[in-house]
C-alpha cells in the first residue's frame, strides 16, 4: 500500500474543503476502497474519513420525496436492510442489499460507498495487464480475454465490465435519486438510473459525480403498487458476485399487467433498466408467455464475448422467473 | 501485554521479528483516552489511535496504513486473530466492533479510533470458554483451527443480530422479526467464514447448540 495522510472531518463542509487536495479521497466502509489500496489499483495520498459523519439516518420526515424514504449515504447495507420500512415498503431493496457480501462486509459497507464500488473485472485488479479503466489508453484485457464474468449490455470495446452492486439495481428499479453535495455547498439530485455511465471511451469515467461531490443520501420515492422480487444467480448460493440479476416488480389488474420494473444487475457497466421491455408489460396478460418475451425484449442488442456468451440466455430466462415471482406478491 | 514473545513465525522471518519488535516499542498504554487529534483538519504522517481491545484501553503510534488486524497481532502481540486473504473473502480475522462483527483486515486501525473491540482472546480463556467456544469443542467444529477464532467471533456478533431481528437473504418472510437460528439461516449468515478443511457440520451444530436451537 501507498503512503497515505489521514484526517476525519467533523462536519460534510470540512470533508468537502480535506478532499479538494490533489490525491485525496473519501473513505467511508472502505471494503471496496482498501482492499483496491493493498493491491495499488487506488493509491490516494489522502484519506478524508466520512464514516462519523451525521449522514446515518433513515428518515420519512422533511426533506424527502412524498411517501419516500431519505437513507443517509452512511447508513450501512446491514441496516438499511433491516429496517422495517424498507423491508416493508421496498423488499427488493433488502432483499438484493441482503444477497450482497457477507455479514462481516454488510455491517461496514455505505449506502453511499456500495454505489462507488469498483468492478470486480480480474483485469482492473491485476496491475501487470493492459486495463482502460485502471490505466486509460492501455487497452481492455478482458475483450479478448478471459470475459465469463463481463458484460453483454452496453459494453465498448474500451471496455466490458460490470458493475458488481446489488444495491444499485434494486435502486435503479424503484426509480431513486442520488443526492450531492459539492464544496461551494451547492446540492443536486441524479436519478439512480442516470449515475452511472456506459463505459464508451472513457470507462475510467463511472459516475456522474463531479470532483470533490460527497453522496449526502440516496431518496426513494413513494413505492410503486406491485409485487417486488430480487432475484439473484451466482457460481455459489451464498457469497459471490452476481453472474446476472435482476431486480423485477410486477402490478396486475386481475390476469392483465398495470405496471411492471425491470432492472438488470451483472450485465453491464451500469444497473441496466429495460424500459421497453416493462413498456410491453403493461396491459399485457400475466403469464409465462409474456415473462419470456420480456426476458427478450429485456435483453434486445446484447452480445456475448466468448466465455460470456451464456449470460444472455441466462438473463432472458431470469427476468422471466423475476417477473413470474412478482406477478405473484405472496413472495417477497 | 507488553510482554515479549518471540514465536517460531517471528524467529523464521527476521523482518517479521524486526516488526514485532518495532510494533511493541510502540505500545505505550495509558488509562486515558487520547485527545481527538484526529477530528481536526490536521494532517498526520502517524496517527495516534486510542481504543478498547477486550477491555483494556490502548494507545498506538500507527502508519495510518496499518490495518486493525495488523495492530491487533504485530502491535498488540494479540494472535488469535488470523491473517488469511487480507481481503475480506475468507473470515479468519472476524472481531466483534462495538459488538458488531467486521473483517479486521477491511478497517484501518486509525478509523476505529474510540471503538471497543473484542477478539478471541477476550471472549474467554484456557480456563473459561466463551459458551461458544465450549460448543465448537464439544462438536469438533474445526480440523486445522485456522478459521476457528474467526469462526467463533462471527457467530457469537450473528447470534447478536438474530436476536436484534435483523433478516438474512434465506429469512423467508421479511416483515416478520422473530428469527431462528435454524441451519439454513446459520448457513447463509456464516458464508462470510470459510474453513478449507470443511468442518462446516459441525460448525453448525456448534452454533445451533450454542444458540439454543438444537434438534433432537
Amino acid at each position: 500500500m501507498k503512503e497515505f495522510t489521514y484526517q476525519r472531518p467533523a462536519d460534510a463542509r470540512a470533508a468537502l474543503r480535506a478532499a479538494g487536495q490533489a490525491g485525496a479521497k473519501f473513505i467511508a466502509g472502505g471494503t471496496n476502497l482498501l482492499d483496491l489500496m493493498k493491491v495499488e489499483v487506488e493509491a490516494p495520498t489522502h484519506l478524508v474519513d466520512i464514516s462519523r459523519l451525521p449522514l446515518a439516518e433513515i428518515s420519512d420526515g422533511r426533506g424527502v420525496l412524498e411517501g419516500g424514504l431519505r437513507i443517509g449515504a452512511m447508513v450501512s447495507n446491514a441496516d438499511l436492510a433491516a429496517d422495517p420500512r424498507v423491508r416493508r415498503r421496498y423488499p427488493m431493496l433488502a432483499r438484493a442489499l441482503l444477497a450482497g457480501a457477507s455479514a462481516q462486509l454488510r455491517n461496514q459497507a455505505t449506502t453511499g460507498g456500495n454505489l462507488l464500488q469498483r468492478t470486480r473485472c480480474y483485469y482492473f485488479y491485476d496491475t501487470s495487464t493492459p486495463c482502460n479503466k485502471r490505466s486509460p489508453g492501455t487497452g481492455c484485457s478482458a475483450l479478448n480475454g478471459f470475459n465469463r464474468i463481463h458484460a453483454v449490455l452496453g459494453a465498448s470495446d474500451a471496455c466490458i465490465a460490470v458493475h458488481p452492486s446489488d444495491m444499485a439495481v434494486a435502486l435503479a428499479a424503484l426509480d431513486a435519486e442520488v443526492e450531492l453535495l459539492a464544496a461551494n455547498g451547492r446540492t443536486r439530485r441524479v436519478k439512480a438510473t442516470d449515475f452511472h455511465r456506459l463505459p464508451g471511451t472513457t470507462p475510467q469515467h463511472e459516475t456522474d459525480l463531479e470532483n470533490g461531490e460527497l453522496i449526502t443520501a440516496v431518496l426513494l420515492p413513494s413505492p410503486p403498487a406491485g409485487g417486488q422480487v430480487y432475484r439473484k444467480v451466482r457460481d455459489r448460493a451464498s457469497y459471490a458476485f452476481a453472474l446476472v440479476s435482476v431486480a423485477a416488480l410486477v402490478e396486475r389488474d386481475g390476469d392483465r399487467i398495470r405496471n411492471a420494473r425491470i432492472a438488470l444487475g451483472g450485465v453491464a457497466h451500469k444497473p441496466w433498466r429495460a424500459q421497453s421491455a416493462e413498456q410491453m408489460l403493461i396491459g399485457a396478460m400475466a403469464n409465462a408467455e409474456t415473462f419470456r418475451a420480456a426476458g427478450q425484449a429485456a435483453l434486445a442488442g446484447a452480445r456475448g464475448y466468448g466465455h460470456n456468451d451464456f449470460k444472455v440466455a441466462l438473463a432472458q430466462r431470469t427476468v422471466a422467473r423475476a417477473l413470474a415471482d412478482a406477478a405473484n406478491p405472496r413472495k417477497v | 501485554m507488553t510482554d515479549f514473545h518471540l514465536t517460531r513465525r517471528d524467529v523464521l522471518g527476521s523482518g517479521a521479528a524486526l516488526s514485532v519488535l518495532q510494533g511493541n516499542a510502540a505500545v505505550a498504554q495509558t488509562g486515558k483516552p487520547s485527545p481527538a487529534k484526529l477530528d481536526t483538519a490536521s494532517r498526520t504522517r502517524t496517527a495516534i489511535v486510542t481504543f478498547k481491545v477486550n477491555g483494556q484501553q490502548q494507545r498506538l503510534d500507527l502508519d495510518p496504513r496499518t490495518t486493525l488486524l495488523d495492530a491487533l497481532r504485530e502491535h498488540l502481540g494479540l494472535m488469535g486473530t488470523k491473517k488469511g486473504c487480507d481481503h475480506g473473502q475468507c473470515g479468519a480475522c472476524t472481531v466483534l466492533v462495538n459488538g458488531v462483527r467486521r473483517n479486521a483486515c477491511m478497517n484501518l486501525a486509525v478509523a476505529r479510533d474510540g471503538d471497543e473491540i473484542v477478539t478471541i482472546e477476550g471472549l474467554g480463556n484456557g480456563e473459561h470458554l466463551h459458551p461458544m467456544q465450549a460448543a465448537f469443542v464439544r462438536h469438533d467444529g474445526f480440523q486445522c483451527g485456522f478459521c476457528t477464532p474467526g469462526q467463533i467471533c462471527s457467530a457469537v456478533g450473528m447470534l447478536a443480530e438474530l436476536r436484534r431481528g435483523v433478516p438474512s437473504a434465506v429469512t423467508p418472510n421479511l416483515a416478520s422479526s422473530a428469527m431462528l437460528a435454524e441451519e439454513t439461516e446459520i448457513r447463509e449468515r456464516m458464508s462470510g467464514n470459510v474453513c478449507r478443511c470443511a468442518a462446516y457440520p459441525n460448525i453448525v451444530a456448534a452454533i445451533r447448540d450454542a444458540a439454543g436451537t438444537a434438534g433432537g
